[in-house]
């Protein structure tokens, strides 16, 4: 069907033939055969993540802060409502956008405001309109600040991207230390079937195109904001 | 002198002229470095992490037919078509061919720079395609119908003043200076083509073999919408962005932030396994992937300069390097600017056009210091000079050479010549910097040194009475 494949693999193939590279210089530091096997190896170089729950929420809102992510830690879920309230009051919210998930019904329930829902399809215009998309998520990686979602946890590919204003809504157990555990978090979840999306946030959309000035916002949601539940 | 030489050379002599211009890159460039140190500075350890960012290219890079097979059965198997393109045709065609037979209408398109090395706007652009880029940096070049400028930052050679200029004349926009209102005006602009657009195309930042994903970053949203609402997804890949593990992004994603733009993580990272499977609410109905070489196999071929296959495209060593500070993006004429653009662009176009970018360097070894990856960049720029003398040797350049081996290799022809030196340089002064002037290569733009009126072995014999 398409030439170009035997192309390719023969002058690859053809390439590499008795044709060894030499190796990079690594004198700095070994790297341990036994963790990188276990794909763990990079966890040694990478910014340090402390061990315990409360050392990893203080990480998340620290870096949190520093990405303009609006981060809220609240106790209970009628603490989470009593956020989003406020939140829906001040943006005069008229349209929400959620998916069907059992933290964002919860945090949904007897607002009063019109809503759509994505997860049996939408009209885009429509969901274009909204105010604010409402999702779940996978994990909430403490190392980076940064919200992992998929199409099964955030309502599909654009639910969390395409609103002016993004509210993700995680209990304490979904945070995970670091890239690494997210990785074997979906891997434990999907097997081999993975969604065909998933990927990681890391605080509101911007842009420094213009003279590497930071402006929030630049085609995706303008603001973030994270209610953690406990 | 081959004609890209001869522009390269008008081109840089411009740029390092403008005063105000420079002045202009090196302010845009001083919030980058004080971010990158804080950020490198997180790392438990940078160096290590470079070590092993190396290291997993070098698997990947050396095993490549493996990878790439491995990555397409299994992306294959979620529904996506995989397309091996050996050049720019084949890809140019096959997008087209793709589009055409989809009836496509608007195509909206995410940064991706290997489209612009095939050039596939204007490809699009004259079978009557629109094609509009979603990225901010590459909106703005577009409209001006310019390259980008930097593979990171493609408007960083403009003001706010002449963006709001080219958005009144363009989008008939009212004139501002706050980037925010700049920005806002091409939100709008966009979020209309993300909803009417038919297809959309994106670049791809890794490519994960054990799962068959691509994984893109961007900190705008453009790519996420342009991968979320059309309803045909062609993603450009060029075959070294192959990664063995999915984990594997556990160290370049924050790597690729760091070098790359002085971020922690990069704002969106997102990994694609497919177009939109059964049961789920959106997403393109097809994916097609254009796995393309064009060339990368002759740099493949080069054991000694293969790790330049590693590269992320972060474009940490522009950033840090001397030339491209001075010069400018525009000057190389390549898609591929700064030291990796000058190591890499003799192996995709050919050695004999190129090979002068790889003089263009005062190796300093800051690119090789700045890269995630380790490629040794200077030590190619000087492998990329030998390779251009010996495939075309310049016999003025041999004759001068023999002449000044045979001269510092017989002390009293040295000294003669020295002498001579001494008595010609005050008549060298008369003609200094004209065209009659035989240092005029030097003398041209700066001051040739005064000789001593003594050698150093007089004023030894002379002081020391030749004593040990």
């Amino acid at each position: 069907m398409n030439g170009g494949r035997a192309i390719i693999l023969g002058r690859i193939r053809e390439a590499l033939r008795n044709n060894p590279a030499p190796r990079p210089h690594t004198s700095h530091s070994q790297v341990d055969a036994a963790a990188s096997q276990n794909g763990h190896a990079q966890r040694q170089w990478l910014p340090k993540v402390g061990a315990t729950l409360p050392e990893q929420i203080a990480l998340f809102a620290k870096i949190s802060e520093g990405l303009k992510t609006e981060f809220h830690h609240v106790s209970t879920i009628a603490a989470a409502r009593e956020v989003f309230a406020k939140l829906a009051a001040q943006g005069e919210w008229k349209k929400i956008a959620s998916h069907a998930h059992h933290d964002t019904d919860a945090l949904l329930e007897g607002t009063g405001i019109s809503s759509i829902r994505t997860e049996n399809g939408y009209v885009i215009d429509d969901l274009e309109s909204c105010d604010v998309g409402v999702t779940g998520c996978e994990v909430l990686v403490a190392q980076t600040g940064g919200i992992m979602v998929s199409v099964e946890s955030a309502g599909g590919r654009a639910l969390s991207v395409l609103p002016p204003h993004h509210v993700v809504i995680a209990r304490a157990s979904q945070m995970v230390p670091d890239l690494t555990a997210a990785f074997e978090h979906v891997k434990k979840r999907y097997g081999k079937r993975f969604p065909s999306f998933m990927g990681f946030i890391t605080g509101p959309s911007r842009t420094g195109d213009i003279e590497r000035i930071l402006v929030l916002g630049a085609h995706g949601p303008k603001r973030l904001t994270v209610l953690l539940v406990d | 002198m081959a004609t890209q030489a001869a522009d390269f050379q008008t081109l840089s002599r411009r740029y390092t002229a403008d005063k105000p211009f420079r002045a202009f890159i090196q302010k845009a460039l001083g919030g980058y470095y004080n971010k990158r140190d804080e950020n490198k500075a997180n790392f438990q350890d940078w160096q290590g992490a470079r070590d092993l960012a190396a290291e997993t290219k070098y698997e990947a890079v050396n095993n490549l037919d493996t990878y790439l097979l491995e990555f397409e059965e299994k992306i294959v198997a979620r529904g996506a078509k995989v397309f091996w393109a050996p050049n720019a045709d084949a890809a140019r065609d096959y997008i087209l061919k793709v589009a055409k037979e989809n009836n496509v209408r608007s195509i909206i398109k995410s940064k991706t720079m290997t489209s612009e090395e095939i050039h596939l706007n204007d490809a699009l652009e004259k079978e009557g395609f629109g094609v509009f880029e979603s990225d901010l940096g590459e909106y703005i070049v577009q409209l001006r119908k310019e390259a980008p400028f930097h593979l990171v930052f493609p408007a960083m050679h403009l003001t706010r003043g002449q963006i709001s200029d080219l958005f009144q004349k363009e989008l008939g926009s009212p004139a501002t200076d706050e980037p925010e209102e700049l920005t806002m005006i091409a939100r709008e602009v966009m979020r209309r083509k993300y909803c009417e657009a038919d297809m959309g195309i994106s670049g791809t930042n890794f490519a994960v073999a054990e799962t068959g994903m691509i994984s893109i970053t961007e900190n705008e949203g453009n790519a996420r919408l342009t991968t979320s609402l059309p309803k045909i997804h062609v993603a450009l890949l060029g075959i070294e962005k192959i990664l063995p593990k999915l984990e594997d992004l556990s160290l370049f994603l924050p790597m690729l932030a760091t070098a790359g733009a002085g971020q922690t993580m990069t704002c969106y990272n997102t990994m694609y396994a497919g177009p939109r499977q059964p049961g789920e609410p959106d997403g393109p109905e097809q994916m097609h992937v254009v796995l393309l070489d064009n060339r990368r196999t002759e740099l493949l071929a080069d054991a000694e300069q293969r790790d330049a296959l590693g590269c992320i495209r972060c474009g940490a060593c522009l950033n840090v390097c001397p030339i491209f500070k001075n010069v400018g993006g525009y000057s190389y004429g390549t898609t591929y600017g700064g030291p990796i653009g000058s190591v890499i662009t003799p192996h995709l176009r050919g050695l004999k056009d190129w090979k002068h970018l790889s003089a263009a360097s005062s190796l300093c070894g800051a690119c090789t210091e700045a890269c995630p990856v380790k490629i040794d960049l200077h030590h190619h720029l000087l492998q990329n000079r030998r390779n251009g003398a010996q495939s075309s040797p310049n016999p003025f350049e041999k004759i001068s050479f023999g002449g000044f081996s045979l001269m510092m290799g017989r002390p009293t022809l040295y000294r003669f010549a020295a002498g001579l030196g001494r008595i010609f340089q005050p008549l060298q002064g008369l003609v200094n910097g004209t065209i009659l002037d035989p240092l005029r290569a030097w003398t041209g733009s700066r001051k040739f040194p005064t000789l001593s009126s003594t050698s150093f072995h007089d004023q030894w014999k002379k002081e020391r009475g030749g004593r040990r």
